[in-house]
């Protein structure tokens, strides 16, 4: 990855060719009741062909609705306001509808975010192929189905030919993202825009895709504008970063400069907090051959992950207080008629959680982590194998134990949008397991809610508020606070900040770990990021298929990884060629 | 495919037999003895009656006059009405007009329901959009026979354009203007059925990303909007296909119309148990395969649907 690199920089042509995007003063608002409101305040930004510039910013930063004024597909009443969009000269906010139409496609490409919701469910992927070749070209029949092929092979869909009459549905995420970049660059636009165009896929299809698009726009030329909330990966695969706050540009250069030396205090603390980086300048402290680690002003929440790491290890017992052997769980498939297929979600595993520290349980989707959780938190029954918790199985709880159990083994899930009750405020939310287990009086539980609202950092006014009031990163605090309420040995936190913007995820991320050493919790860590494990994990079982394919502490997993999936997870993380010494 | 046609085919035996069975029940326990409903005013003698009751199996338990009927049905006799017509002559008559009358006013409200829901979920907040909802709400809550009496006077008396009253045979052009009376309830359902799933659906990520290709607005329209739209607007027409056969009495009522709806109407007054169950069998019948038709027509819309298990 570092020679495809550095490689494009060289490319990278010199300033005094003319710039083939210009974006001045950019001003874009939504039409509300109350009057405009604005989402892009003043934007400018250049691209010179061949070159990719990155825009980074977390969501609500009108990135995504730059992307989109260039091309007008701004959402419901959004109009440009202001500003020019001059490309290769020509002012693309003065264009009618037909002369827009033109420039789509065949000059501007357009990758989306979302693979699952871009393809139209009900034609097939040869059709909706087919569809951009034709509007850009006159290529008609047999030439027509052949240029689809292409188009699809190219992307990397190997056997393209045999998958035309499928439709959507029958694609993985990550292939229609290759269906969705094929069309993208079918008509081989100057420029490309790519709107998060893996942010809904695994790590190492991520991985395999960008490399496969970086690959296809340096063949082609294409100039790509690359929107991403992950600033390692924007650094990783731009030369050229702007970065997006509120509307405005907040700091813009060349990538490594940015990176290397953040000027504006919203672009430190993106660098301070972006897991995939914050988890590469751990791996440099903790091999102490990079001379000098403290480059950001970010050093402090690392030394504090450290440390706090550090002082599990101490404090460790070395007796398992979850203990799995060769756990197995079998789902029957229905199938056509009344015949069944079994599927393995989880094949024979074993690993020990000890008392004090953090498990984490990496894998991509369909590898089995979450049933391993579920399985664990006694939600789904095991169908052979033995959990036991404290010294005992679980499986034959009933009744007052599976209750107690309950009370000891606390979840955390994904989505704080859908986990909290919408019509529950914060304070009923959260005394609720303490009714559920009648704990204590009303005026005692009033007492736990605001003594837990102060432990995830919320005010105590929270209480009265509802969840639709409050952002991504204070309900996730709140879905902790709840689990916390029965005063829990172990949390199992299953992709408990994956849905989060970076710098939020690295706020929970500290939370968690300051809660463990202050409460000696116990984590189990179900994630599919590796960057996350690096910051807050003490030992690492990798699930591929339903197996543990490697278990090892985490220094001993990012320093010498033993099997090739691991490495390749690793890889993927985005990150690996920054030079943090220099 | 064949499997699961198959398979909602022979789900249609215990419909069938369910239904049947149930109409030929509430039709005995109606109140009001048939015969003296026949013969009005006047009685006639004891041993009339006793005739007319054995010979219609009315002297026998119910179970055992149900089982006898259903006997006949599958032999092709369908009975004979009280006045002495046959059940089957007069469903060869009633059951075409019923059709032509319920095809008509199926093909106007899909027809311009969908435009008309179409243009509205296109403008949404226009002038178009705001008419389309209130004259379809007013449609929606004005009862049928309004309707077709506003109609009736005013393009059947005033302007001329159409009889008021349809002619024993009535044929397709006279049928225009009963069609539409009772097309436009379920219309004015679909024209808000279509604007919501139209407007819903131009702000599907699959649309934007069809624009970015480079596509003309009608043709993003059509192929990408339209198709997608019209699953919910098939699963109402399959369930108002039911409506349009039993909704049709009070329409041809209005229009004096032959029809099943009517023929139907009487025969429960007069409490024809073999009439009434005959003509709600074929109904019935009619009814199913129609929401089988709309189910396999679901899977050719959405490939998503399949009826593989």
């Amino acid at each position: 990855m570092t020679q495809l690199v550095n490689e494009t920089v060289n490319q990278s042509p010199s300033t005094d060719s003319a710039p083939l995007l210009e974006i001045r003063d950019l001003e874009v608002g939504f039409r509300t009741q109350r009057g405009i409101v604005p989402a892009v305040r003043g934007v400018s930004l250049t691209l010179y062909p061949g070159q990719t510039l990155a825009i980074v910013g977390e969501s609500g930063s009108g990135k995504t609705t730059t992307a989109q004024a260039i091309i007008n597909l701004l959402a419901g009443t959004g109009t440009v306001t202001g500003g020019q969009i001059l490309f290769q000269g020509r002012d693309l906010t003065r264009l009618t509808p037909k002369e827009m139409q033109a420039v789509r496609g065949s000059q501007i490409g357009y990758v989306p975010q979302d693979p699952m919701s871009n393809l139209n469910p009900v034609w097939n992927i040869g059709f909706q192929v087919a569809e951009a070749i034709r509007s850009n070209s006159d290529v008609r029949g047999k030439v027509l189905k052949q240029r689809t092929i292409e188009v699809l092979q190219e992307a990397g869909l190997a056997d393209a030919a045999d998958r035309l009459k499928q439709y959507p549905h029958q694609f993985s995420g990550g292939m229609r993202q290759r269906v969705l970049i094929g069309i993208g660059l079918s008509a081989r636009p100057k420029l490309l825009i790519a709107d998060e165009p893996t942010s809904a896929l695994d790590v190492t299809v991520q991985r395999q895709i960008l490399d496969h698009l970086a690959t296809l726009t340096r063949d082609y030329g294409t100039s790509v504008l690359f929107i991403t909330h992950d600033l390692g990966l924007a650094a990783e695969r731009a030369e050229q970063l702007v970065v997006m706050y509120k509307g405005k540009v907040v700091e813009s250069g060349p990538s490594q400069e940015i990176l290397a030396n953040p000027q504006h205090p919203y672009t430190q603390r993106l660098v301070a907090a972006a897991p995939s980086l914050a988890s590469r300048r751990i791996q440099a402290k903790k091999n102490q051959d990079a001379p000098t680690t403290e480059i950001f002003s970010a050093g402090g929440t690392d030394t504090a992950l450290i440390r706090r790491a550090t002082d599990r290890e101490l404090a460790a017992s070395g007796k398992a207080l979850i203990s799995v052997e060769g756990i197995t769980k079998k789902y029957r498939i229905r199938k056509s008629g009344l015949r069944y297929d079994e599927l393995l979600a989880v094949n024979d595993v074993s690993f020990g959680v000890e008392k004090g520290t953090t498990t984490a349980i990496v894998g991509e989707s369909g590898s089995g982590k979450s049933t391993v959780a579920k399985l664990i938190l006694q939600l789904e029954s095991t169908t052979s194998g033995r959990i036991e918790f404290d010294g005992r199985d679980v499986a034959g709880l009933t009744g007052r134990e599976l209750l107690n159990f309950r009370r000891r083994v606390q979840p955390v899930f994904q989505d704080p949008y859908g986990s909290l009750d919408p019509q529950y405020n914060v304070g009923n939310t959260i005394a609720e397991p303490l009714l559920a287990h009648k704990v204590g009086s009303r005026k005692e539980r009033q007492k736990r809610v605001l003594e837990l609202l102060d432990q995830v950092s919320l005010p105590a006014t929270t209480q009265f508020r509802y969840p639709s009031e409050l952002s991504g990163g204070q309900r996730q605090r709140i879905a902790i606070a709840r689990a916390l309420a029965l005063k829990p040995d172990v949390l199992v936190l299953d992709e408990a900040v994956s849905a989060l913007d970076v710098l939020v995820q690295g706020q929970i991320l500290n939370l968690l770990t300051e809660l463990q050493s202050e409460l000696g919790l116990t984590y189990l860590f179900i994630t599919h990021d590796l960057a996350v494990v690096r910051l807050v994990a003490d030992n690492v079982c990798v699930m591929q298929k339903g197996r543990i394919v490697e278990a090892a502490p985490t220094d001993e997993v990012f320093e010498k990884p033993r099997e090739l999936y691991t490495q390749e997870l690793l890889g993927a993380i985005p990150g690996a060629n920054f030079e943090f010494g220099r | 495919m064949l499997w699961y046609t198959g398979k909602r085919l022979l789900q249609m035996i215990p419909v069938f037999f369910g239904a049947t069975f149930l109409i030929y029940f509430m039709v005995f326990s109606l109140p009001g003895d048939p015969i003296s409903a026949l013969y009005g005013e006047r009685p006639p003698s004891p041993a009339v009656i006793a005739q007319i009751r054995a010979e219609y199996n009315l002297d026998k338990p119910f179970v055992v006059q149900y089982l006898l009927y259903i006997g006949n049905f599958f032999q092709g006799n369908l009975g004979t009405t009280y006045s002495g017509r046959s059940v089957s002559e007069v469903m060869a008559s009633a059951f075409p007009i019923t059709a032509r009358l319920a095809m008509l006013a199926l093909a106007f409200e899909a027809g311009f329901g969908i435009l008309v829901g179409l243009i509205a979920g296109l403008r949404k907040g226009k002038l178009f959009d705001a008419s389309a909802l209130v004259v379809s709400l007013l449609l929606i809550s004005v009862p049928t026979f309004v309707v077709g009496f506003v109609l009736q006077f005013v393009f059947g008396v005033q302007l001329g354009w159409a009889r008021t009253t349809v002619s024993g045979a009535a044929p397709w052009d006279q049928l225009i203007l009963p069609a539409l009376v009772l097309a436009s309830v379920s219309f004015a359902y679909i024209v808000r059925l279509t604007r919501a799933s139209v407007s819903d659906n131009l702000n599907a990520d699959f649309v934007r990303t069809a624009t970015a290709k480079g596509i003309s607005r009608p043709r993003v329209v059509t192929v990408h909007v339209l198709r997608n739209s019209l699953v919910p607007v098939i699963t109402f027409l399959g369930v108002d296909i039911g409506s349009l056969m039993v909704g049709a009495i009070v329409t041809e009522g209005i229009f004096n119309i032959n029809g099943v709806g009517g023929t139907v109407f009487k025969a429960i007054r007069l409490g024809e148990g073999p009439t009434v169950v005959s003509f709600i069998a074929v109904m019935v019948v009619i009814f199913v395969l129609a929401n089988l038709l709309v189910d396999l027509l679901y899977a050719a819309l959405d490939p998503r649907i399949r009826y593989a298990k």
